[in-house]
């Protein structure tokens, strides 16, 4: 990489260097500020774009921007207003840049990774070698509530289990990158990435011109190829996809519906849906159509009272019988769960060199298994550095970090763990990169994560160049989820 | 033994039912134990949608209500060939792994009675110590009609000290896993020597040991399975091998009637 050219940092900015006289993020990778003081390669046009502007416009842009949003948000929850405020995710105008190789590097190791979740997956609801050759014990799937016996034997169409998938990252240094999480079942969050673009893009279109960014509106008509291409054996005619949601009352239904209207697509709930001549079919004007591929936004336990929670309202009697008959593809695949659990996480670098014969491209973070009496002992003993995780949890709900603990907090978890040491696992605290956000005292670094999203089909792979960052809005803190105080970023992926 | 079997499953329902779906376990497999030489299942007031293989291995029919239906009749009718195997059903086959069969499920969950009974079991070899087993839960709980609730769990059974061949089979089940061994449902019919027609389908258990592989044990009668038994469905408690299981539409009540001829030819 070539030297950025000698210029010091316009004084109404505030470099990662000031922000590190002013608080505790000096220690942490940048990736907008080398060293603090000039402008890694990635932002050097967006960073002479933003020295011309007036902060003041900047301001005003930010607030359009926050309008927009609103806007949307209330549009997409016109049933339910009162809420639309809370799901409101805020935004920030400074976008997320990641350059062409990097990129490239990281792609290579999310579809190595992704390939091998998918080989898993067969292999698990399967002959189970993994098990039987050590590499993961028994227990880890036996005592797994993520492990769905019903799958047990099922070859969905082209052997995809999971045809959408969210990779959390996170990066620590210039070319170091780290899989937080893997989202096997439902990963949400991509109408974010599309909004941001489609935001930023309304107010900064001269950006866009001076600098190559990476399209990412193909996603929707992606998805609905990706979809297709997974049409089950019972399909005649070109294949029919539905958007399958829980309803209005459902969180991310403003992202059901979305998908649905972007890709072209029914947005259907359970009970429009029935078993008609051995298919899943909807109704319509013209009677019933049977549907060949559904994107389920219903978790596993809903989606089928006749075979799961009897109770649940939300899903369609007999389609867990028609998809293991062969007459429709549930994208993801029911079962899913179990190659995202966080007790499985840690096993991922042994899993991807099981099935793809190489070593893992992206690295785990290193877990604790609080399951095993050491590590429960090491992470009792450390646990003001450790960040501890549910196995089961999401959301950043029930997890402790250590350094931003109190004494309580601290208490309470070592009582958590000793009462149910394998509901956890702990890792170190990362030191997350930071992005600046654009505050009123103009740029300060924060903390940020990026979920790419990955879409297989018998095909191939396809990732998306960008994804969704979320960025965490409070000053040193480190949990970027959205129900904790997150916001979210554009993320940018340049052309080469 | 060649048997032949009529099995009719009638329900009326006081409500013409809208819509509604039953998923049907009633075809037997052929095994080492029992050639199925001839098998049909006829539906009226309702349809079949489609047929596949569960993850016991079950043969499932999901039949559709024809709409507006106030009676579902369900017969299956066959020939199956029966050898003796000392109840010996032959190792483990397909993908569901041996551990799922020692989970523990809300209709086999092992409580005090159950854990007090596998405390009581006596004998040397595995199959001695099954077969008490088998015999003190018979001696536990006695075999009685009509007085056992069909949604009994193997503690009610216990505690209540009667009790069906349902209730017999998830004791066991309950018992065997507590003692480790991986265990399982069957649902299938049984011929009474001295009738023809039975009262009802008949329900045991299997459990599996290292080097035999599966073996019955039919608890209310106090034996092995031989060639007056046909297996039909198994699964991890009744809910998983249940002949029917439904899911309908529509408020009001319901009356099954059942009619069994099970026949040496």
């Amino acid at each position: 990489m070539p030297e950025p050219a000698a210029e010091s940092p316009p004084t109404r900015l505030c470099s990662a260097t000031q922000a590190a006289q002013n608080g505790p993020m000096g220690s942490y990778f940048d990736e907008m500020w080398d060293d603090g003081e000039s402008l890694r390669a990635p932002y050097r046009e967006f960073g002479a774009w933003f020295e011309g502007e007036d902060p003041a416009r900047l301001r005003a842009k930010q607030r359009e921007a926050d309008d927009l949003f609103r806007l949307m948000g209330i549009t997409f929850n016109v049933y339910g207003r009162a809420e639309a405020e809370e799901r409101l995710i805020p935004f920030d105008i400074i976008p997320r840049i990641i350059s062409a190789r990097e990129w490239q590097k990281l792609c290579r190791g999310i579809e190595q990774r992704v390939r091998a979740i998918n080989a898993f997956l067969h292999d698990i609801y399967h002959r189970q070698e993994i098990v039987r050759a050590g590499r993961v014990p028994e227990a880890m799937i036996a005592r797994n509530e993520a492990f769905l016996p019903k799958m047990i034997g099922v070859n969905p169409p082209g052997g995809v289990y999971t045809h959408i998938v969210g990779i959390d990252l996170v990066r620590t240094g210039p070319d170091e990158f780290y899989v937080l999480e893997d989202n096997a079942r439902t990963p949400s969050g991509v109408s974010y990435m599309l909004e941001n673009r489609e935001t930023m893009l309304q107010m900064f279109p001269e950006l866009f011109s001076q600098t190559r960014v990476r399209p990412v509106s193909g996603y929707p008509r992606h998805l609905q190829r990706s979809l297709a291409a997974c049409a089950p054996p019972a399909t005649t005619g070109p294949p029919c996809v539905a958007v399958l949601t829980p309803g209005i009352y459902n969180s991310a239904y403003f992202e059901h519906a979305f998908l649905a209207d972007k890709m072209g697509v029914e947005l259907v709930e359970g009970h429009d849906l029935r078993v008609v001549d051995g298919r899943v079919a909807m109704r319509t004007t013209q009677g019933y159509r049977p549907i060949d591929v559904l994107y389920r936004r219903v978790d596993d336990e809903f989606i089928d009272p006749l075979n799961f929670n009897p109770e649940s309202a939300l899903g369609v009697p007999g389609i867990m019988d028609v998809y293991r008959a062969g007459g429709i593809t549930l994208a993801n695949a029911p079962g899913t769960g179990i190659a995202d659990d966080k007790a499985i996480y840690s096993y991922m670098p042994d899993i991807v060199e099981f099935y793809t014969g190489e070593k893992a491209i992206l690295q785990n973070v290193p877990t604790w298994r609080c399951s095993e009496p050491e590590a429960l002992a090491y992470v009792l003993d450390h646990l003001p550095e450790l960040v501890v995780k549910e196995v089961h949890g999401s959301g950043g709900y029930g997890m402790l970090i250590g350094p931003a603990a109190t004494k309580k907090d601290l208490r309470e978890f070592e009582r958590k763990l000793r009462a149910r040491p394998g509901n956890y696992i702990a890792q170190p605290t990362l030191s997350l990169s930071t992005v600046p956000i654009f505050s009123r005292a103009g740029l300060a670094p924060r903390h940020v994560d990026l979920r790419p999203f990955v879409l297989v089909s018998p095909e191939g792979m396809e990732i998306t160049p960008g994804g969704l960052t979320r960025v965490a809005l409070k000053k040193g803190s480190l949990v970027v989820n959205s129900s904790q105080g997150g916001g979210t970023k554009d993320t940018w992926v340049l052309e080469e | 033994m060649r048997l032949k079997i009529s099995h009719l499953t009638r329900y009326d329902y006081d409500e013409a039912v809208p819509y509604g779906l039953q998923q049907l376990r009633l075809t037997p497999k052929s095994t080492r134990a029992q050639e199925v030489t001839a098998w049909a299942t006829h539906i009226e007031g309702g349809k079949k949608e489609l047929s596949f293989e569960d993850h016991h291995r079950n043969v499932v029919e999901l039949v559709s209500f024809e709409p507006g239906t106030s009676t579902l009749i369900v017969r299956s009718e066959g020939e199956v060939e029966l050898t003796d195997t000392a109840g010996v059903v032959g190792p483990h086959a397909g993908f569901t792994p041996l551990w799922l069969f020692l989970r523990s499920t809300p209709l086999t969950r092992a409580g005090p009675g159950v854990r007090e009974i596998v405390r009581s079991v006596e004998g040397e070899g595995e199959i001695d110590r099954l077969h008490d087993l088998s015999a003190k839960i018979r001696g536990r709980i006695a075999y009685e009609t009509g007085v056992s609730h069909p949604g009994w769990t193997a503690e009610d059974a216990v505690e209540a000290g009667h009790g069906v061949c349902q209730d017999h089979a998830h004791v066991f089940l309950a018992a065997a896993r507590a003692m480790g061994y991986p265990a399982r449902y069957v649902s299938g019919y049984l011929m009474m020597n001295d009738r023809v027609s039975q009262e009802a389908g008949h329900a045991w258990a299997e459990a599996h040991v290292d080097g035999l592989g599966w073996a019955g044990f039919d608890v209310s009668n106090g034996i092995s399975p031989d060639t007056r038994y046909v297996r039909v469905a198994t699964g991890l408690d009744y809910a998983e091998a249940a002949p029917v299981s439904g899911h309908r539409f529509g408020s009001g009540g319901e009356t099954l009637s059942v009619s069994l001829d099970v026949a040496q030819q």
